[in-house]
């Protein structure tokens, strides 16, 4: 890299998709003409869908990475559902869906079969990605995630979360946020929406388990994303990416807006950007223009309740510093480390 | 494999599924006029010039930038970049340094010895010019480069017009102005210097011109009648800069007083501190109500150029004048005090503005002159006599190179026209990519490179060029600041954003096209396109 | 070769022929010591290229096995009871995406009240699940019936459950006639999957289907398991040829020639009640005995065969359906329909409760002189659930049965409340 390039232009840096001056081994996956579109058009995702969007940037950067050799693992729910309704599927690689709560144990067994057919020298080096939503994951999915983090297999786990049941019409998960309204939190009674001190953050329950690789990811910044799922998928043993996703339909808010939406959830603070080796924090994407959370959650239907004639002003700032905390426990205002 | 009925599917098969039926409204790719572009008085297309340099391709930014302007070095010292006033970057961090990068460029074309391309085919046609000055040359060079047989005819020992006689060297080193115009000379252009046109009419005919092309420039300084004594020595600053470019220096003395608040004032003042001169202008209004440019002010102060602001020149004697304190009324127009001082003045230089000689254009039927001495033209920069056009200071517009520039442009393409017995077309403008168009997010924080400047002391007495250019790389990092706002730069963000793959990327330069079979109109694209380059459109339903 | 071991060694070291790649279990009595077995033949090098995992559920096992599975890896896992039911939304799954996995279920009861010891409960509760059901009557059958089921799931691309009485079986040591891994593998032929997720023939294996499908897919399921019925007999003959032994098949009688009654069982229980048979005929009667090795698919059309010579057939499970009463009774039925026997239901050794000789004898002795209720509940103590009944009218907080009964039978020691 010459000394011109600590400037991220967008002919050669980061923020944007493709970078046309950049070398073309230096570019991104989404920008080459060959990628390999793992999601294909025509599936059934509603527009503007994140987790459709994040779901063909990491597939494809595990399909790049692993030079196509790839087998790929998904628990039921909306990417599931949309990508895969008969007769057709939009899944361009050898893919399995089992059930809802199980996949991180289908991969392992998939891993495991890879690794035993390999030894016998009667299969290639294949690589296992599970991946699920946030309901699939931190929810009805957690026992089989854990196991699969405790024995270290060689998996890499993804979960697109888009802080809810989105599938089954947008009911509350142990993913969606504070405050938000779902179909089984509504803005109703003394504490409008999903309570505060509930919920769980994967990410850091998997660096708990002090597997190789955990990192966190947005839809907003493609680059990034890349980088985390092809550092993930040069290593060996349990890793685990946890990619915010906005939806549309679940946080209400307009379609062209999903990935303005990813990027003011970190820019804000709400969802920390980093990565981790075996338990110990080793980088975060830092803030760049900090935002109050308003600017986050305003646009959101779902929490429309927060706004208009009498603001929640306390609920408001519930929220902020939750994010004032991610802020701090990340190091989020720290200089760019990546 | 013999799959399973209805379980297990062959890869990709939705793509027998055509979302495109969701849709209710459209994607559409689109250029919108960038507002340098929209701004530039020559026409130039920065964004487009901007967008080779980038790459580093500066012989093709050069080229690119040449089909509008010939003057790529000179511009990118002289001209004042109102573009960069109106560029959207400055709404980010600071507008990109687009006249640096202009001059890099130039000074790289007569470096590298880049010369234009004669006309593969002549028209037939001869075209007169009258004055090789900036508009001149300009016309000069469209014309030939369309095929026509160009003259051009100037009253001067020199080609250059004001660029030479009104532009002090330290900001225009000859040597650039010299290789501009020997390029154009070089394309099959004839000049004729020292060849003053008396008749505009006889000269065609004698010519055998089709069409001529008036761009004489405004030569004589202006006069204000202020009471002296006959030993007072009181010249205009046309004449002094003028002089600069012969063997015969002015002869001013040590104190020169430079009455005025224009550009040519702090030009002169400059001249003449880098003379040994001790110059002190005295302007009737305030610094920021002088028409002179700020930066030019403070550069002269920086040399030691004094100033007495809201001053007039009540008398001036041969040693000595007496000016008048003024104070602006509620209007901000000055207004007399009754208090007044003697200045010490070897010289008074009268810097009020200049005048067109318009002799040459006696007994031309049909032909306008308006009441500020110009000549009157029409939107195709014809005069009220056919096939006479006319452009730079002689025509009512404002005075500068790059304004001089754009009718040389202008008229070339009109004069063109109206030899083939056409009206020249301009093309529609697109709308202007305004701010509120872009997506800002996509581009990095880089501030504006400062191009260096000469240290003081030899500013002050030595006619060395004040501001140096960019290097390469600073050139580049400048280049590379451009938002290209409106206009596709093929960062891959409508082919990356797209949840349905729904962009057809067709490789480099080629743009992207949309795949309505599985657009869903979600509109992600237009929303992350950093430059506007996309539109949604209502379907109709 | 001929060799004295515990049933679930047997178990391990057959399936350990069977060359499996994966193996995943979670440890629940009775099914611990077979996987223990394979588990240290793995670990030992002894069992090589096979991956042993151990999982945190027995949901994990079964999705474990449905993943390598589905990549074309042999696959095998073993449980029970509680297991099964905590597997069995997976359960369902493997069968639905048609994956050979062959699982070891060593039967025992369903609680509550929790209950270590053996019956059926668990596996006939998954009578639907769309998987090959085969119980083992001996060690030796166990052993024999898991070569047999990796070949059957494979040909059909179905998982097979092998059921194995716990502790009866698994726990018990006896002789059996361990095959060479020559013979098993001139029998089983590598795994050759129908569908397999191959990074270089990709397929979506999952997909979600609508009603424009679905009876379909349900169907071909249903079809592949009347196939079973052809093919079960024809493993058992080829099995024959190769290691010499009656083993396996859809059904088995016992001198049911010329018998009026005939006793229908599975499982272990039938060496108890032939023992009983052989009395009987000793002292005349004309009983006979018919074994069903699969329930399912279930052999409607061989065991209408068996009992078309007989007057009466008596079914002795051990399940109850609640409610209604026997489960393997149900099915036998619906064999027999049309064909005026009389058949009576008996259910038996629930938890573990012993099923004896004497019991039997005087069973069968009533069944013969068509003297027992349509459903009768072997050796249950009727003074408890009596006692229990009554209670229960009269006390609104009469406290868990489970508890109360075992005061009453002297078990634990009273408390007052």
């Amino acid at each position: 890299m010459s000394a011109l390039q600590t400037v991220k232009f967008y002919q050669t840096g980061t923020f944007t998709v493709g970078n046309r001056l950049l070398a073309p081994e230096d570019r991104s996956v989404q920008a080459n003409m060959q990628r390999t579109n793992s999601l294909n058009s025509g599936h059934r995702a509603c527009q503007g869908c994140g987790e459709a969007l994040g779901a063909r940037y990491a597939i494809d950067a595990a399909m790049n990475a692993t030079n196509r050799q790839l087998i790929a693992a998904n628990a039921t729910g909306c990417l599931e559902v949309f990508s895969t309704p008969y007769p057709e599927t939009s899944w361009q690689i050898p893919w399995i869906h089992s059930l809802f709560g199980n996949t991180a144990a289908v991969a392992t067994g998939i891993a495991a079969a890879i690794k035993v057919k390999k030894q016998k020298g009667q299969g290639q080096d294949v690589r296992v990605v599970a991946q699920g939503g946030d309901g699939g994951t931190t929810d009805i999915g957690f026992g089989c995630l854990s196991g699969m983090f405790e024995r270290n297999d060689d998996v890499l786990y993804i979960c697109y979360d888009n802080g809810g049941y989105m599938n089954t019409g947008v009911q509350r998960s142990s993913a969606t946020p504070s405050a938000a309204r779902t179909a089984t939190t509504m803005p109703l009674g003394p504490e409008p929406g999903n309570p505060f001190g509930q919920g769980k953050f994967v990410p850091a329950i998997a660096m708990a388990h002090e597997i190789p690789y955990v990192a966190t990811a947005t839809v907003a910044d493609l680059r990034d994303l890349e980088n985390k799922v092809t550092k993930a998928m040069g290593m060996r043993g349990a890793r685990y990416i946890h990619i915010l996703v906005p939806c549309p339909l679940g946080w209400g808010t307009a379609s062209q807006d999903t990935i303005r939406m990813a990027r003011l959830a970190k820019e804000t603070g709400v969802f920390p950007v980093f990565e981790a080796e075996y338990g110990e924090l080793t980088s975060a994407l830092a803030i760049r223009r900090p935002l109050p959370v308003e600017d986050y959650l305003k646009p959101q239907k779902r929490f429309a309740h927060l706004f208009g004639k009498n603001p929640a002003v306390e609920t408001i700032a519930r929220i902020q510093a939750q994010a004032d905390k991610n802020i701090r426990r990340y190091g989020l205002l720290a200089k760019e480390t990546v | 494999m013999d799959k399973p009925f209805a379980i297990t599917l062959n890869p990709g098969s939705s793509l027998a599924n055509h979302t495109g039926s969701w849709r209710t409204a459209r994607p559409v790719y689109l250029d919108r006029l960038p507002p340098c572009n929209n701004q530039c008085p020559a026409g130039e297309d920065i964004q487009g010039w901007l967008f080779h340099a980038e790459s580093g391709s500066y012989e093709a930014a050069w080229r690119h930038l040449t089909r509008d302007n010939p003057f790529a070095a000179i511009m990118g010292r002289v001209c004042y970049h109102t573009c960069e006033s109106a560029c959207n970057r400055g709404k980010i961090d600071e507008a990109v340094g687009i006249n640096s990068v202009e001059r890099f460029l130039g000074d790289e074309a007569i470096k590298r010895g880049w010369k234009f391309a004669a006309p593969t085919q002549e028209s037939g046609k001869k075209v007169l010019i009258v004055g090789a000055g900036p508009s001149g040359m300009s016309a000069a060079y469209h014309l030939r480069k369309l095929g026509h047989a160009v003259t051009v005819m100037d009253a001067g020992p020199y080609m250059g017009g004001m660029m030479r006689f009104g532009i002090p060297k330290y900001r225009l080193p000859r040597e650039v102005l010299d290789a501009e115009m020997q390029r154009i000379v070089d394309m099959g252009v004839t000049v004729k210097l020292n060849s003053k046109v008396d008749s505009i009419l006889d000269t065609m005919k004698a010519g055998g011109f089709d069409a001529a092309f008036l761009a004489v420039g405004a030569h004589i300084g202006k006069r204000a009648m202020i009471p002296s004594g006959d030993a007072a020595k009181i010249v205009d600053a046309i004449s002094v800069l003028r002089s600069m470019e012969g063997e015969d220096k002015p002869l001013l003395g040590r104190r020169v007083v430079v009455y005025g608040g224009g550009n040519t004032a702090i030009d002169v003042a400059r001249t003449v501190k880098r003379m040994g001169a001790e110059p002190i202008i005295v302007y009737r209004r305030t610094r920021d109500k002088a028409p002179a440019h700020d930066f030019e002010i403070e550069e002269a102060l920086q040399e030691g150029v004094m100033v007495k602001w809201l001053s007039t020149i009540k008398q001036a004697g041969d040693k000595e004048i007496t000016i008048e304190k003024m104070a602006l009324d509620d209007k901000g127009f000055p207004q007399p005090t009754g208090e007044f001082e003697t200045l010490e003045a070897d010289s008074v230089v009268l810097a009020l503005g200049q005048d067109v000689d318009l002799g040459l254009l006696n007994g031309v039927p049909g032909l306008e002159v308006t009441k500020d001495g110009v000549v009157k033209v029409g939107t195709d920069l014809m005069t009220g006599h056919p096939g006479i056009f006319a452009g730079g200071d002689m025509v009512p517009a404002d005075r500068n190179v790059t304004v001089a520039v754009g009718h040389g442009k202008k008229a070339a393409r009109n004069i063109d026209a109206w030899l083939r017995g056409e009206t020249y077309a301009a093309p529609p403008k697109h709308e202007v990519a305004r701010f509120e168009k872009l997506n800002p997010w996509y581009y990095a924080d880089a501030p504006k490179t400062v191009r260096p400047m000469l240290d003081i002391i030899r500013r002050q007495s030595t006619f060395e060029e004040v501001q140096g250019g960019l290097d390469e790389s600073t050139a580049l990092f400048e280049a590379r600041r451009c938002l290209s706002c409106g206009n596709c730069f093929e960062c891959d963000n409508c082919y990356g954003v797209c949840p349905d793959n729904a962009v057809i990327k067709l490789g480099p330069g080629k743009r992207f096209q949309f795949n309505y079979d599985y657009c869903k109109g979600c509109g992600m694209c237009v929303a992350e396109c950093p430059c506007g380059a996309i539109k949604m459109e209502a379907e109709d339903i | 070769m001929l060799k004295q071991c515990e049933g679930s060694h047997a178990v391990a070291e057959a399936v350990a022929l069977c060359r499996p790649e994966v193996i995943c279990a979670y440890p629940i009595s009775p099914q611990t010591h077979i996987v223990e077995g394979i588990g240290e033949m793995v670990k030992s090098g002894e069992l090589k290229d096979c991956e042993f995992i151990n999982v945190e559920s027995e949901f994990a096992a079964m999705s474990v096995a449905i993943g390598s599975s589905a990549t074309g890896a042999r696959t095998y896992t073993a449980t029970a009871s509680q297991g099964l039911l905590y597997m069995v939304e997976a359960v369902y799954n493997a069968s639905g995406l048609g994956l050979p996995i062959v699982m070891t279920v060593a039967n025992r009861a369903i609680g509550a009240p929790i209950n270590i010891w053996n019956d059926h409960s668990d596996s006939l509760s998954q009578r639907d699940c769309g998987w090959i059901q085969l119980f083992a009557e001996t060690n030796q059958e166990a052993l024999d019936l898991h070569i047999q089921a990796f070949k059957l799931a494979e040909e059909l691309s179905l998982p097979v459950m092998v059921c194995m009485d716990g502790f009866i079986l698994t726990h018990a040591y006896e002789r059996v006639d361990m095959p060479t891994q020559e013979q098993v593998d001139a029998f089983l032929p590598p795994y050759e999957p129908r569908q397999v997720l191959d990074v270089n023939d990709p397929v979506s294996i999952g997909a979600m289907v609508g009603p424009e499908a679905f009876m379909e897919v349900r169907y071909l399921a249903h079809a592949k398991q009347m196939q079973a019925l052809d093919l079960i007999p024809q493993l058992a003959q080829e099995f024959k040829a190769v290691f010499g032994r009656d083993s396996g098949g859809l059904i088995r009688s016992y001198r049911a020639e010329d018998a009026e009654t005939i006793v229908i069982a599975m499982g272990s229980v039938l060496g108890t009640i032939k023992d009983t048979v052989d009395e009987m005929r000793e002292a005349g009667h004309k009983i006979g005995v018919l074994g069903i090795t699969s329930f399912r698919p279930f052999p409607l059309v061989e065991v209408a065969a068996a009992l078309k010579n007989c007057k009466r057939f008596v079914v002795l499970e051990k399940s109850l359906a609640v409610g209604i009463g026997g489960i393997v009774a149900t099915n036998v039925r619906m064999a027999v329909t049309g064909m005026g026997l009389k058949g009576f239901t008996v259910v038996a050794g629930l938890g573990g409760r012993a099923i004896t000789m004497k019991s039997l004898t005087g069973l069968f002795e009533k069944a013969g002189r068509d003297e027992l209720e349509p459903v009768t509940f072997l050796d249950l103590d009727w003074n408890v659930v009596n006692k229990q009944l009554e209670r229960e009218k009269q006390v609104r907080r009469s406290g868990p049965a489970a508890e109360a009964m075992l005061r009453d039978v002297g078990a634990v020691a009273a408390r007052n409340y």
